[in-house]
């Protein structure tokens, strides 16, 4: 066994509402949405029109930019709409099932070169499951990555136990992981595993060329970021590829069966559920669906916040909505849209903070129902030294996010801009008490570093 | 919902833009948000956020000081009624703790209202002027103008200084979050050198004295300045006016507002620290910095020999003056002290330092905390450069390596 890396700094948010461990399989949803806007550094243009048939597979839209990368229809039927929003930016594209699906048919090779590789996964609509660091953003296929890194477990709020929802995925892990040493080419894949997690990850990538790691610590521990900064930081230049857990599962399902099947075991979590758990579903499922598998809604006609992913850094779809590609949980918490009257002036049991203003810090074990409330104004940055506790990097936060808001690109160079993407400063917004959209910050940094730098 | 939540929103359109009384919106939102938490979700990033907001902070600041200022009110009572002799208020019995409470709370609340008011007045204007909501920064400053200043001083002064500290010290570079100085301070170094008679002397600290005589053989000197003209009249022993270590610990010798009580003071200290509003690091090494600094000046003594100032216990120091209220409350501002970990030793380190070195080597200016801290705050960025381009070599360095490794040629360029 390798040696246990330990952080120290970072935050396991006490939020109620952890999935409970059962799993529902979900019936056929009647229609499915994927989002183009969920697809970091993906500019797309459409390939389908409502009214057209697709088989599982079919691409719906490509990358403008890098026509080669499409993104596949993940089940069979009729394109029912495409939902547009501001300057007619394509909001959803929506497939209406078939009773029986179709596939479309891969030939998998026995044996696989590189290329080959690639161009199944280009073709399969696979590809976008391969992201690139620096900027997070799917990566180009004629690239040669420094090294392949998987975060083997989720630190999130209420993140799901990839070891129980992928317990049936072994054969497919471990196909997914010689996929991923192909495109590697010889250059190391690292697994990052968590030390308190046992199960079938355990047994996956004991193969040669596989670099197996133990993280110890609270969140973002099971950042892939985190982990890169600690097992071979990204420099200037560098490119380095990185791939989901459940993503890698699904190469792996693919190159086993040559044929596409985006089902996934994802987590309903959250205060705003009535009972929470694990369910059987393919990507672009509906939300309102997921839901319902595990229960219901919250009692109450209470608002609720739908996010595709986790409570930190996923997107805010709606109950109308779709489950996003990237996601592995959805996340239902009760907005906050509500007057607290002088709440900032109240002892705060029931308070969660980092700070220890509110007398919540004198019950330590306790969990909280945390809302969508802002609570507060927005100010300059004020405090100090507070970020860095949510930052086991060796990177400077505040520093940083000034020089993004500066846009001076030699200093966020200097500062390791290529290191982070917002969600590795997602603790550093949760806490800040002058509440900055700091991840909104990091994402501009980086948007401008796209442009500018390439 | 709330009779008061309805009440707020019947008036509300009329202080938004193009309302009525559309000018007054900042000042509308600050009371709004004062009286309520603000129905405001998140809708980017982080879905759910940490209940501190700046108010919270702010208000526990306010909350530290609480200690001091009620010390305070007593105190100037005490000098007040020792300078003119009237033993039934300096006696330690209830009555007499009472007068002293209530002639120090109708004296220095005038203060404390010329200084919220004008100070206010400046921000609310100002957050106006910008579009920008209220900040609580001042709920701070405003509370720290009158407790740095001597209970004599009058209100115009008061509220010159408040002025010229908040206008000068916050609003020209932005307000709160982007000053280089802390206010306070300010408005108090503003005073220190334009009013000096105002300021220190034997009857700026003591409420009456500046009018009337007190009884014989009353001199309401603080303890400083008593040493500091000692030396400066070449006495061979310090002069401490007459008080000694319990006095500086309990508080009850002339002095400004809110500095003389240890007690008070350490109340507040642990109020921050426990609720972590105040960054350790800076306090602790404040204190480090002003005892290390009385053991050299020690050790030098024994050396030389010369100068008497320099044999005083360097613990004395840390009790003296304003040194515990500036390490606990001044110097802990985040927005003007150095902001990286490694940066808040040095800086805390190097106010200490100073303002023992300004205290002993230069009687001209009995106090140094406010010149250390001062100086200090227009160095913190420096500091912060330094600590922060070693994380910066850092990440150069390991390109580099990482470039040697790949073999690549062009080695010179690289780190650029």
């Amino acid at each position: 066994m390798t040696k246990t890396i330990k952080l120290r700094k970072g935050l396991d948010i006490k939020l109620k509402g952890e999935a409970e461990k059962y799993i529902t399989r979900l019936p056929r949803s009647t229609v499915y949405g994927i989002a183009p806007a969920g697809f970091p550094g993906i500019s797309p243009k459409l390939l389908v029109q409502a009214g057209e048939n697709v088989e599982a597979g079919t691409p719906l839209f490509f990358d403008k930019r890098r026509p080669e990368i499409v993104v596949t229809s993940p089940v069979s039927g009729v394109v029912e709409a495409v939902e547009r929003g501001d300057k007619r930016a394509v909001l959803n594209v929506v497939v209406r099932a078939d009773e029986v699906q179709r596939h479309r048919k891969f030939d998998i090779p026995a044996r696989l070169t590189r290329e080959a590789t690639i161009e199944l996964l280009l073709a399969s609509g696979l590809w976008p499951c391969i992201i690139q660091r620096p900027y997070g953003i799917v990566a180009t296929p004629a690239d040669m990555p420094k090294a392949v890194f998987v975060s083997g477990f989720d630190s999130a709020p209420l993140a799901p136990d990839l070891n129980f929802a992928l317990e049936a995925e072994f054969v497919n892990l471990k196909r997914g992981f010689e996929v991923l040493r192909t495109l590697a080419a010889g250059r190391p894949v690292h697994l990052s595993l968590s030390a308190t997690s046992e199960g079938v990850l355990d047994a996956v990538g004991d193969e040669e060329g596989i670099v197996k790691h133990t993280f110890a610590g609270p969140h973002p521990a099971g950042n892939v970021g985190v982990q890169i900064s600690h097992i071979d930081p990204v420099n200037k230049g560098d490119r380095v590829w990185t791939a989901d857990l459940w993503n890698v599962a699904l190469i792996g399902r693919f190159f086993n069966t040559g044929r596409l099947d985006m089902t996934k075991i994802y987590a309903v979590a959250g205060s705003g559920v009535g009972r929470t758990g694990y369910v059987e579903a393919s990507v672009g499922t509906p939300i309102a669906d997921l839901v319902r598998a595990t229960g219901s809604r919250a009692a109450g006609d209470e608002r609720l916040r739908f996010i595709s992913g986790n409570a930190l850094s996923g997107r805010r779809v709606g109950e109308d909505g779709y489950i996003g590609f990237y996601a592995n949980m959805l996340t239902v918490l009760p907005e906050g849209d509500r007057y607290e009257l002088l709440g900032w002036a109240r002892p705060g049991l029931n308070k969660f903070s980092v700070s220890r203003t509110y007398l919540s810090w004198l019950r330590p074990g306790k969990k909280y129902v945390i809302d969508t409330n802002l609570r507060g104004g927005q100010r300059p940055f004020i405090v100090t030294g507070l970020f860095e506790r949510y930052m086991p990097m060796d990177i400077y936060p505040m520093q940083l996010l000034k020089a993004i808001l500066a846009q001076d690109i030699d200093k966020m160079e200097a500062l390791g801009i290529y290191e982070v993407l917002p969600e590795d400063l997602a603790l550093c917004e949760f806490a800040d008490p002058s509440k900055n959209d700091i991840q909104q910050i990091v994402q501009d940094g980086i948007d401008l570093m796209v442009k500018e730098v390439g | 919902m709330s009779r008061l939540r309805k009440l707020v929103d019947r008036f509300k359109p009329h202080f938004e833009k193009g309302g009525r009384f559309g000018i007054f919106r900042s000042t509308f939102d600050a009371f709004e948000t004062f009286l309520f938490v603000p129905n405001k979700v998140t809708t980017k990033g982080a879905h759910i956020r940490d209940a501190h907001d700046t108010k919270r902070m702010m208000s526990m600041v306010v909350l530290a000081l609480m200690p001091a200022l009620l010390f305070g009110f007593y105190n100037t009572g005490l000098q007040h009624y020792r300078a003119f002799g009237v033993t039934e208020a300096t006696a330690l019995d209830w009555t007499g703790i009472w007068m002293c409470l209530k002639f120090g709370f109708l004296k220095i609340l005038p203060v404390i209202v010329v200084s919220y008011g004008v100070g206010l007045a400046i921000e609310f204007v100002s957050a106006q002027l910008r579009g920008h909501e209220v900040n609580e920064g001042f709920l701070v400053t405003g509370m720290l103008i009158p407790m740095i200043l001597p209970p004599n001083v009058p209100l115009w002064i008061v509220a010159l200084a408040t002025a010229f500290g908040v206008i000068f010290g916050k609003e020209i570079f932005g307000g709160t979050g982007m000053n280089i100085f802390n206010p306070a301070l300010l408005a108090r170094a503003f005073v220190f050198f334009s009013y000096t008679s105002y300021m220190s002397g034997d009857r700026a600290n003591v409420a009456g004295l500046m009018r009337a005589d007190g009884v014989d053989g009353f001199s309401g000197a603080t303890p400083l300045t008593s040493i500091a003209d000692g030396m400066v009249e070449g006495s061979p022993t310090l002069d401490f006016n007459g008080t000694g270590v319990w006095d500086w610990i309990v508080g009850t010798h002339p002095g400004a507002l809110g500095e003389t009580s240890m007690i008070a003071i350490m109340m507040g200290a642990a109020i921050l620290l426990v609720t972590g509003v105040a960054s350790w690091r800076i306090m602790l090494s404040v204190f480090v910095g002003g005892l290390g600094m009385g053991l050299i000046f020690n050790l030098l003594f024994m050396l030389t020999g010369s100068n008497i100032y320099m044999a005083m216990p360097a613990y004395y120091h840390l009790l003296l003056g304003g040194f515990a209220f500036g390490a606990v409350f001044m110097a802990t501002d985040p927005v003007t002290a150095a902001q990286t970990d490694t940066g808040k030793w040095i800086y805390g380190l190097a106010i200490g330092v100073m303002a023992v070195l300004i205290r002993v080597v230069n009687p001209g200016y009995p106090e140094g905390i406010m010149l250390a801290i001062l100086f200090m705050n227009a160095m913190a960025p420096l500091v912060d450069h330094y600590v922060v381009e070693a994380n910066v070599r850092r990440r150069r360095r390991r390109l580099i390596a990482a470039n040697m490794a790949a073999g690549a040629t062009n080695i010179k360029h690289a780190g650029r």
